[in-house]
């Protein structure tokens, strides 16, 4: 049994298949076609788990190919998804109730909106489907639907040209998709993208598995090798750059994801800095530099995360984050590094002043 | 706030006079970058174009034009040390470039 390469294969048991995922090739006739249930099934939500984790990234995927869901008849709408189970399974599951076809069209187990910025969800890759599932011998209509984020990927009057199938983009959230059936209209707003906090939360997991392998090293060795001290606040760091800025992006001043990122920081490292300043341990001067230090490296860091998270964003354009880059990179290495030399130099001051 | 503002300016240029107002940059844009005109559609809001290309790409006419790509700064860091720049997207497990 093909474990864990289709999303639907959690229905087979002997018998009782309601998913073909295996079949290579589909064919033509109605009643053959692989049916998918439009509800997802414990075993398909580990798997978006999984997928939004980072783990076993390449393997979400969804056999391409002609799907149908309910009793579709050759009047009924074909949406076009990508291979990735989180699309596919959100296109699926918003269909309930409904008869519909869902075309797969391969791209290489990656969601919509990157592979069509790749161009695997592309027009080529459409035309070639349809040939190969012989869809126009199966529905009577001409019109396919592309969600709206493949539209980098896909020229519509290409695929009209090539496969004399017209191109309606649907909405951009699958979740849209019923109210789409029901008033056969896609508002401004069902067009446009958003970024709303939950948008925003499910990043984080993956960013954080990121880059939690080599934080981990480093929270260690310099807890280790320098104090435990140092390694709350790379912790605190990382933790204000992962977690704390995609929650409070939209509040922080500026436009700028590198600025934003620096406030940010100043505010979580000022406490510290001032209980480094207040605490006990060594020569007043010593602490100020140590606290000095601290403003410079650590909100450096937290910018320098910010800015990674431009690539998350539905609206960060190209031109912009290579502005961003080109203004803030070398003062953040500046004040990381200035940060480290002067952290470094008061240790030895204060090895020389206690000898 | 063009102080800390990166994003007043992109690559979007956009002919009306090829245009043959079919709507499709409406249609695609995820930005309501274009809104619809008589004779021709309407560059509404430039500065908020992300530069994806999907109204370039379905523009029959090639009324309009746009340096695409994605606005990622770690493939474009890591670009610059490697040399090649490419997009995390999907296959680095970040959930990285474009999501
Ligand atoms: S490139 Fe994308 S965001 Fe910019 S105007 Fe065109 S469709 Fe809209
Ligand atoms: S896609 Fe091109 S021709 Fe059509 S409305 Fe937009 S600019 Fe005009």
């Amino acid at each position: 049994m093909e474990e864990r390469t289709c999303s639907c294969n959690s229905h087979n048991n002997a018998g009782n298949k309601t998913c073909y995922c295996s079949t290579e090739k589909i064919v033509p006739f109605r009643n053959e076609i692989p049916a998918a249930t439009s509800t997802l099934t414990v075993a398909d939500h580990w798997d978006h788990l999984n997928a939004r984790l980072g783990f076993r990234r390449m393997k979400h995927t969804v056999q391409p190919g002609l799907y149908r869901i309910g009793n579709p008849t050759p009047e009924s709408m074909v949406f076009v998804s990508a291979n990735y189970t989180l699309s596919f399974d959100a296109l699926r599951s918003s269909l309930t109730g409904y008869d519909a076809y869902i075309l797969v069209i391969d791209t290489k187990g990656i969601n919509v909106w990157c592979a069509a910025g790749k161009g695997t969800f592309g027009t080529g890759e459409i035309v070639s489907r349809i040939q190969k599932t012989d869809l126009s011998t199966i529905v009577s209509h001409r019109n396919i639907i592309i969600p709206q984020l493949g539209a980098p990927g896909v020229s519509a009057h290409e695929v009209a040209q090539r496969s004399g199938f017209t191109v309606r983009y649907g909405p951009v959230r699958a979740t849209d998709i019923p109210r789409f059936l029901k008033t056969r209209t896609i508002t401004p707003a069902m067009r446009e993208v958003t970024f709303s906090l939950r948008d925003r939360l499910v990043l984080i997991p993956v960013e954080l598995v990121h880059i939690l392998k080599f934080a981990i090293p480093a929270i260690l060795l310099s807890g280790i090798l320098v104090s435990w001290d140092l390694s709350y606040r790379i912790l605190l760091a990382i933790i204000a750059g992962t977690i704390l800025f995609p929650m409070l992006m939209p509040y922080l001043p500026t436009k700028d994801f590198s600025t934003k990122g620096f406030f940010l920081g100043w505010i979580i490292f000022l406490p510290c800095a001032v209980g480094t300043l207040l605490s006990q341990n060594g020569d007043m001067i010593i602490r100020a530099g140590m606290a000095l230090a601290e403003l410079l490296v650590f909100p450096a860091v937290v910018a320098y995360l910010a800015l990674n998270f431009t690539g998350s964003t539905p609206f960060a354009s190209r031109s912009g984050v290579k502005k961003e880059i080109h203004r803030y990179i070398r003062p953040m290495a500046g004040l990381f590094l200035g940060g480290v030399l002067l952290s470094a130099g008061m240790g030895i001051l204060s090895l020389v002043i206690i000898s | 706030m063009n102080r800390w503002n990166s994003y007043l300016e992109n690559t979007l240029i956009y002919d009306p006079n090829q245009c043959v107002n079919c709507g499709r940059c409406i249609e695609v844009c995820p930005h309501r970058v274009f809104i619809s005109g008589s004779g021709s559609v309407v560059l509404d809001k430039k500065e908020a174009c992300m530069e994806c290309g999907a109204c370039e790409r379905n523009c029959p006419v090639s009324a309009i034009q746009v340096d695409s790509g994605v606005g990622c700064a770690y493939a474009m860091i890591r670009g610059a040390f490697t040399g090649k720049e490419e997009c995390g997207c999907g296959d680095g497990g970040s959930s990285g470039c474009c999501t």
